[in-house]
């Protein structure tokens, strides 16, 4: 617990660190000698709350925003965020196919149409049993296939549970897709196609943008918005709250409205993992699809209507 | 047999000296090259706008250039059968096949790592294998096998190559200058003396000793592609040997195609005679036998079962849309030439030629149905991708490519009789020489 706590403070101390590191000059550089002297003290004093409890002056100058993306260095993003290891609960039976978690997850990642990380599929176990919807993305396996098979590392383990791609080593030879059981890499057959500043952004495995010609893309679980304390993007879009997510190690997990303790609702909802008879030990849970908010059938609907769209879009 | 005591060292020569190409040779070349350079266009195309010039997608990601490469690393194992595991075994009527398989050997394998680097997204950033190479997978350990195995059968194309080259270098007026430069790298060192023939005698048997293993590991890692990973169809405990099996088969069909081809061509019916057909036929009838024995394991058993992953997989492949694909694969591939080949009229030159091609090409087609089915048949269902993502056919330019690939193996081994006599000279007059001696 102790070791929990301090590794807790530690982020957040790195992170104030980098914050007034960031805030102080705005020169582009700021660790050189002339950018520290640059800002002078305006004399007007804020008080904040340091991560002790205690309330600390800082003047005003020195206040500077935090950078929107702090740039992670590949080594750091193959490390992983220490002290974490992220889980996902997702509760079938609040799952109507809305797709709102899809477009988020396409939006944020800048994916061309068709391409799509997170698939909702329309499940049934045997012929007479009820059909229901089921939201899949990538596993995150603590015995991953993927990175087994990947001949170059440009696929890793990180140390919090995180499988990510490192596009710009990727050879493309597609054995990490062949070898996923659950279907969730996508590959980048032609050119993405992507927004002139999207393309010319510098990739990281944390963002996973910008997807590139000739190499596998999947679901990230969102490290950057997890470093900045955020949900991935499909948790918070869902308006539902079919996903919770959050850390094993703190044993919680959390739609955004909703929080519950990890082992709690996995024992009394009977959670469960998807083919978990391959030995991949996914990070990614279900609830089963009992006690349904909607019916099944609302799903086809909206998958019927968003099909005319498209075809109406497409021609 | 009795024909071949009236030869002597110079008729043999004589008659085994590589040749220009005639007319129907010259054709041949030049549809090769032709197409071989559409594939290259097509693969420049592809090198321009990615791989979604293939038909390959998510659910396929792996389609004919993956069983074509499958198919070079069949074929290019007969020539660790004919040469290692018949000299080992002391078959000497293979004399005058060692050089074949040989040749087969090295232009399939050549092509095989062609193609893989043609299927590969990023093919620019094949260092990649050397700078970052992780030993965990099976991809570098192909990548091990598969060199190791060119440089081990090009040795074996070669050594025995040597006591030729003295043969071909001692007139030079016969060849043509660039051919002299050629011969003369080399072989002017080869003198021919019996310290030589000694050291080079024992090379070859190290070299077809180290080169069994090998061959099995290629084209044993080549099925762990499949065989390490979840998919019904590739799920099997079966598929090294199964792959193995397979392979000779193919490579021995290859074998006695080409027998055919270059006696026809070049007139050795003194050299590859009756007699080699009918015992490369009897081999070829025991390979099939055993490759059709590891298909019965590899379909019947899990059909017995129907796990319901498998049970969608095999009803396509007995009865559903591959039904025709793979019953053509498994008749003509290896029913009908067991039938052919088991009977002594079977087992003549045209028949055993016919049988040869059926081989082969029921062979791609195996190899095919191997790889693509089993990528259509994901565990999860197949949702939220575009229709084109269901199917698969292979684009103009997958098979351009393909076709320029084989084209191109057929071209190393046609420029290779030209310049290279296909039956080992020396080797053929030394024979000779024992059989007369022994009368």
């Amino acid at each position: 617990m102790n070791n929990q706590n301090t590794s807790r403070r530690d982020f957040l101390l790195t992170g104030l660190m980098a914050g007034l590191a960031a805030g102080c000059s705005d020169k582009k550089d700021p660790f050189t000698a002339a950018a520290e002297q640059e800002t002078v003290a305006s004399g007007e004093k804020v008080k904040l709350l340091s991560v002790d409890g205690e309330v600390v002056e800082v003047d005003k100058a020195f206040l500077k925003p935090v950078p929107e993306t702090q740039h992670i260095f590949n080594k750091e993003a193959r490390r992983g965020i220490p002290g974490k290891k992220f889980v996902m609960v997702i509760d079938l039976s609040r799952c109507k196919n809305l797709k709102k978690c899809q477009q988020a997850c396409n939006h944020m990642h800048h994916l061309p149409s068709g391409f799509n990380w997170l698939k909702i599929y329309p499940m049934q176990e045997a012929s007479h049993t009820a059909p229901y919807w089921q939201p899949t993305l990538c596993m995150h396996c603590d015995n991953p296939p993927c990175v087994k098979v990947c001949p170059v590392d440009a696929t890793f383990k990180r140390e919090d549970g995180l499988v990510l791609i490192d596009n710009d080593r990727c050879i493309g030879c597609r054995f990490c897709m062949a070898a996923c059981p659950y279907n969730s890499r996508v590959f980048n057959w032609g050119d993405p196609e992507l927004p002139a500043d999207i393309a010319a952004q510098k990739y990281s495995p944390e963002t996973s943008v910008p997807q590139k010609k000739g190499t596998v893309g999947k679901c990230d679980f969102c490290p950057d918005m997890t470093r900045r304390g955020m949900l991935p993007h499909c948790v918070s879009a869902c308006p539902n709250g079919v996903y919770f997510f959050g850390d094993m190690n703190e044993d919680t997990v959390t739609n955004g409205s909703e929080t519950f303790r990890f082992s709690d609702l996995i024992r009394d909802k009977a959670g469960y993992r998807l083919m978990d008879d391959l030995g991949t030990k996914p990070s990614v849970y279900y609830l089963p699809p009992v006690n349904r908010n909607f019916p099944f059938e609302e799903g086809v609907k909206m998958e019927e209507e968003m099909q005319a769209e498209k075809n109406k879009s497409s021609k | 047999m009795e024909n071949s005591i009236i030869l002597n060292p110079e008729k043999i020569t004589a008659d085994l000296y590589p040749k220009k190409f005639g007319k129907a040779g010259k054709i041949w070349t030049v549809i090769l090259i032709a197409v071989c350079a559409i594939g290259l266009f097509a693969y420049i195309r592809q090198l321009n706008k990615g791989l979604v010039v293939t038909n390959m997608r998510d659910y396929v990601s792996w389609g004919i250039y993956i069983s074509n490469f499958v198919f070079f690393v069949a074929i290019s194992l007969v020539g660790s059968l004919i040469t290692a595991i018949f000299r080992l075994a002391n078959v000497e009527w293979s004399t005058p096949l060692t050089r074949i398989a040989e040749i087969i050997a090295v232009s399939a394998i050549v092509f095989a790592s062609i193609i893989i680097i043609v299927d590969m997204g990023r093919p620019e950033r094949f260092m990649n294998l050397f700078i970052y190479g992780r030993l965990q997978s099976p991809i570098i350990w192909d990548v091990v096998v598969i060199s190791t195995y060119f440089f081990i059968s090009l040795l074996l194309l070669y050594l025995p190559l040597m006591p030729d080259l003295k043969i071909l270098n001692q007139d030079p007026s016969k060849n043509s200058r660039f051919l002299n430069h050629l011969y003369r790298i080399g072989g002017s060192f080869w003198k021919g003396t019996k310290e030589q023939l000694k050291i080079n005698n024992k090379a070859v048997t190290t070299l077809c000793i180290i080169i069994i293993p090998v061959a099995f590991c290629i084209h044993t890692v080549t099925s762990w592609l499949f065989a390490t990973t979840y998919r019904p169809g590739w799920d099997s405990t079966n598929f090294g040997a199964y792959f193995v099996s397979g392979a000779f088969l193919v490579g021995a069909g290859g074998v006695i195609t080409a027998m055919y081809v270059f006696r026809k061509a070049y007139h050795l019916d003194k050299y590859i005679t009756d007699l080699h057909f009918e015992k490369m036929g009897r081999i070829v009838v025991m390979l099939a036998l055993l490759y059709l024995y590891f298909n019965v394991n590899e379909y019947l058993v899990p059909a017995f079962k129907m796990k319901k992953p498998e049970e969608e997989h095999l009803k396509e492949l007995f009865t559903g849309s591959f039904a025709p694909m793979f019953w053509f694969a498994i008749l003509v591939g290896m029913i009908i030439p067991i039938f052919i080949l088991i009977f002594k009229r079977g087992r003549r030159p045209l028949p055993m030629f016919i049988a040869g091609v059926m081989i082969m090409v029921g062979a791609w087609f195996k190899r095919y149905l191997i790889v693509t089915p089993t990528l259509l048949h994901p565990f999860l269902p197949m949702h939220d991708v575009p229709e084109s993502y269901k199917h698969y056919f292979p684009s103009w330019e997958e098979w351009a490519i393909a076709a320029g690939s084989l084209a191109g193996a057929l071209l190393i081994m046609t420029f290779f009789v030209r310049i290279y006599p296909i039956i080992p000279i020396h080797e053929t007059i030394n024979e000779k020489n024992e059989m007369a001696e022994k009368k």
